[in-house]
């Protein structure tokens, strides 16, 4: 039996760790890392006699993502306790949504326009990490414990793991330009676990399904996905059952092994909290919200796109990051050409960033100073070289003018025609077997007697110009 | 044995510089000291902590400060968080255990100037009736040392009843409160659930759970009410509405007012000796101008089951943070994770603690949520509009306490069930989040003993000030005085 014989299904369940002030029950601190159990307070340590208090901010965020997904928002909502032992979870159970989660019944399109249907996105709070590093202890870190969570469940809707890391990736694109989460996997404020069977044809009714756990970035998604895939329909081929279960993705080995099946699962018990009471989302706030939602970074591509010399390409380059996008659409109107504005940041910008570390915000270099400099090198004032010199030096210096740079660096362009063709005629004078060649039609000839003249004026010549004057001097 | 001055009276004079916040102190430590290993009725004596802090409210109240409770030595209910002073909740799980915070009403109390001076005992948990749950021992009852003072906040009112403190503080989450105040002569008041925070208060029954007052008289538990009700960001589950003045109007009379007398309150379950008492009550509101009025609360036998579901079900969660990892006790020695848990909880809790546990995990256990836990909620409900319905025609509702007066250690330990039925009267407060307050009528011969009888007046939600008005008329008019029992200061 070939691949193409059966369709595979595919859901996937997302865990972004809010960007909030505070914990999503408590006034812990949010923020990674930190010396072990120092990010805590008498809730996050389940001391006896503390309560929860549901986190607004929180609510706030998950509203923004239902927003952004055209999805139902809950107008009563309200948490139950997720009952089951485990050291990182100190209270002995975790607080979540069952019935009434925050936002319900979403879309996400894929470029394709396929759409995505999301479940629902519920508030939660995180464990703390238990690790098992060897000797005769382990040892608990309660700093994440109680970090807000959304969970954002999507329905199987993807048919391939490509389609999965699409979602995956435009999610965590929406997610990181309504700025609700940083979305960094390496340091788990991005979790997701995948949800896979497989089926004959479409008509059929969903196959028992396989839950895998572990995935520690995209590539991992794709290659479980694809692994599941196949040992699924293995077992179809050897004729053995598929179980329910739910697996953990070894990356090194690059395949997926058991870690419960569903009969060994535990009964969360689940029941609504007394400590919290239901929460109104009302329209007030729901409309306070709204009026501080981004655009959504599909809407941004396709305006970019249709900006003068802009790509479908470089739109989608642009619009990765919000900041960068907004910069960009900043310096373009500074500049007054968006392509040049385009090619200096993917190339220049993104290399200079990409060398110290920083987001644009923290560079120091202004959309202002920017633009201005993207404007001088296109008038010629100075050449492409001698603008890489002077963004490099714009670096970390916001007040940095870069006219005045070019001065004090000495990369002002010669553009004055008549100063130019003075030295390119001595060129010429001085060459006169190289003019031979060029009148012969040897156009590298061309090349020398340019080299020439940068050599004379150190570099600052403007190579266009000088072009143009050794062709009208030589005819 | 003289009882303690009037709270104002305490305070003022603590004011005035009449007499020391130390000099009540001390008198207080020394009380317990004389009397309170007998009883059983403490867990901890904050010696230092209390001398240090009542110097500190002298010097506060001589720079001018105004502390309504300036200098009354207070005990706790063990379940209440105290920093740095251990909280134990009579358990054997929490036996070393020291918070380091104060629980919301203990800060309230240290503000206003009170001096807690000791951690009282209790049923493990606050899961009992009798005071005999307790890891730490029984409690006995003042009147009558070979009876229990009822429970779960037995340490509190035998403190309370034996004028070794003016004030304590309970927690009553099916009657814990006023059971032992009728069970021992004490005035206990259960407020409406959001009036007084649970901030600090460990956890029992969640949506069950108030702290209240256990006083010697209507006036003293009004002006702790005072101090601990109100709002708490730490809280959601707390009121934000302001709290009415409680004291302003406790000498009003009784003229016009409707007591309604539930008819299910007065089955054949209900010792005579008890019903004679709250009828005496009753009549003394009709001769005063008040109107009685039959009421019915047609799903009070629904409340015990309903209770004990609810109860127990939030319990079995509720002590699920008691693991053995992360603090209180840990087992020696075991082989795994699984065994550590096992082993901290079976030789952490006592037999009442892991029969709750069970029962609430079985009522949440999948597959049995709608048949129990989801079944009890809509019984709830109906509990709920009982009283609705019954306050639409009364003011407040007048009812005995307990069925019976004190009994004797022992008697009913052997049956749970029989236990539990000691709540009967007092679960449906709690399930239908109203307040209850308890009051001495009087003695009752019982069993060859002369024991007192408390009433109990429940009121609609955040009916506090009226519940403590009608109960100190009843205070005011009743016929016999209720002293220090003789037998507390054997």
């Amino acid at each position: 039996m070939t691949t193409s014989d059966w369709e595979l299904v595919i859901g996937i369940e997302v865990h972004v760790q809010l960007r909030t002030e505070s914990k999503m029950f408590s006034p812990a601190p949010n923020a990674f890392g930190g010396e072990p159990n120092t990010r805590t307070d008498p809730y996050t340590l389940g001391l006896p006699g503390t309560l929860p208090v549901a986190n607004r901010a929180a609510f706030g965020l998950a509203i923004r993502v239902g927003l952004a997904i055209d999805a139902e928002l809950a107008r009563y909502t309200t948490f139950d306790r997720k009952n089951y032992f485990y050291p990182d979870l100190p209270k002995g159970y975790q607080i979540s949504q069952l019935d009434h989660p925050v936002v319900e019944h979403g879309k996400l399109p894929l470029a394709s326009g396929k759409i995505i249907r999301i479940n629902r996105a519920h508030l939660e709070e995180d464990a703390g990490k238990a690790m098992h590093e060897g000797g005769p202890h382990s040892v608990i870190d309660l700093n994440r414990a109680g970090i807000p969570l959304l969970e954002i469940v999507s329905e199987p809707d993807m048919r391939s793991s490509a389609e999965a890391v699409e979602y995956l990736t435009r999610l965590k694109l929406l997610l990181r330009y309504l700025e609700v989460s940083d979305c960094d996997m390496e340091k788990g404020s991005l979790r997701c676990d995948v949800n896979v069977s497989i089926r004959r044809s479409r008509t059929e009714p969903l196959g028992t399904r396989c839950e895998v756990k572990n995935l520690n970035s995209f590539k991992a998604v794709e290659k479980a996905i694809e692994f599941e895939f196949q040992r699924h329909q293995r077992c179809h081929a050897a004729g053995e059952p598929i179980v329910q279960a739910t697996l953990l993705w070894d990356d090194d080995k690059e395949e997926t092994r058991l870690m419960r099946t569903k009969e060994e699962s535990a009964d969360y018990r689940y029941f609504p909290d007394p400590d919290l009471p239901p929460h109104h989302v009302t329209e007030t706030w729901i409309d306070d919200v709204r009026k501080t939602m981004p655009e959504l970074p599909w809407m941004r591509e396709a305006r970019l796109a249709e900006l003068p010399g802009i790509t479908a390409y470089d739109a989608g380059v642009l619009i990765q990051d919000r900041s960068i996008a907004d910069f960009f659409e900043a310096a373009s109107v500074v500049a007054g050409d968006p392509k040049a504005v385009a090619n200096w940041i993917t190339g220049e910008l993104f290399g200079l960033l990409r060398e110290h570390g920083d987001d644009v915000r923290e560079s120091g270099i202004t959309v202002d100073g920017f633009g201005r400099l993207v404007a001088l090198v296109k008038d010629g004032t100075v050449g492409a070289a001698g603008g890489k010199k002077v963004l490099a030096a714009m670096y970390g210096r916001p007040d940095a003018d870069p006219r005045a740079l070019i001065d004090e660096l000495g990369l002002g362009q010669i553009s004055d025609e008549g100063a130019l063709r003075e030295i390119v005629q001595r060129a010429l004078d001085s060459n006169p077997k190289t003019v031979e060649d060029l009148k012969a039609g040897k156009k590298k000839a061309a090349g020398a007697l340019v080299g020439w003249v940068m050599k004379e004026t150190r570099g600052s010549a403007n190579p266009g110009l000088v072009n143009k004057l050794i062709g009208e001097l030589t005819r | 044995m003289q009882a303690f001055p009037a709270v104002a009276t305490i305070a003022q004079d603590v004011r005035n510089g009449g007499r020391s916040a130390r000099s009540f102190t001390d008198d207080a430590l020394a009380r317990i000291d004389a009397h309170g290993e007998a009883l059983g009725a403490f867990l901890h004596v904050d010696v230092d902590g209390a001398r240090a802090h009542a110097d500190e409210v002298d010097r506060r109240a001589a720079g001018g400060d105004d502390l309504p409770l300036a200098g009354v030595p207070i005990a706790l209910k063990d379940n209440l968080c105290t920093n740095g002073v251990p909280t134990t909740c009579g358990s054997r799980i929490l036996s070393r255990f020291i918070p380091p915070y104060d629980a919301t009403v203990v800060a309230r109390l240290r503000a206003a100037g009170a001096v807690i001076v000791a951690k009282t005992n209790l049923d493990e948990f606050a899961m009992g009736s009798s005071n005999e749950n307790s890891a730490f021992g029984p409690v006995r009852n003042p009147w009558d040392l070979a009876r229990a003072p009822g429970g779960s906040s037995g340490g509190s009112a035998a403190a309370v009843a034996a004028g070794l403190v003016p004030v304590a503080l309970g927690s009553d989450t099916g009657g814990s409160i006023r059971q032992p105040a009728a069970l021992t002569g004490t005035v206990g008041l259960k407020p409406t659930y959001g009036r007084v925070s649970r901030y600090g208060l460990v956890a029992f029954g969640s949506s069950l759970d108030q702290i209240g007052p256990l006083s010697r008289n209507v006036e003293d538990a009004a002006r702790v009410l005072a101090v601990i009700a109100g709002g708490d960001p730490r809280d959601a589950t707390c009121s934000n509405d302001p709290v009415p003045d409680v004291v302003a109007g406790l000498e009003d009379g009784v003229d016009g007012l409707r007591v309604g007398l539930p008819r299910e309150y007065f089955d054949d379950a209900i010792g005579d000796g008890v019903k004679t008492l709250v009828r005496r009550a009753a009549n003394r509101l009709a001769t005063a101008g008040a109107t009685l009025i039959d009421v019915s609360l047609p799903h009070t036998s629904y409340g015990i089951p309903a209770y004990y579901i609810v109860a127990t079900s939030e319990a079995s969660s509720n002590l699920s943070r008691y693991d053995g990892i992360h603090y209180g006790h840990r087992t020696k020695d075991a082989a795994d994770l699984a065994e550590t848990y096992e082993r901290s909880r079976t030789e952490g809790f006592g037999a009442e603690v892991r029969r709750r546990i069970m029962l609430g995990t079985f009522a949440l256990a999948s597959g049995y949520y709608d048949a129990y836990y989801d079944r009890a909620m809509r019984v709830r409900t109906l509990i709920r509009r009982d009283f609705e319905e019954a306050f639409e025609q009364v003011d407040v509702i007048l009812s005995p306490t307990s069925p019976t007066p004190a009994f004797k250690l022992g008697e009913k330990t052997s049956d749970p069930l029989e236990m539990y039925l000691a709540d009967v009267l007092t679960v449906t407060a709690n399930l239908a989040g109203v307040p209850g307050l308890v009051v001495p009528e009087g003695l009752c011969d019982h069993d060859g003993a002369r024991l007192p009888v408390g009433v109990q007046l429940m009121g609609p939600l955040w009916s506090e000030a009226r519940l403590l008005q009608v109960g100190r008329w009843l205070e005011r008019t009743r016929e016999e005085a209720i002293s220090i029992p003789e037998g507390a200061a054997s």
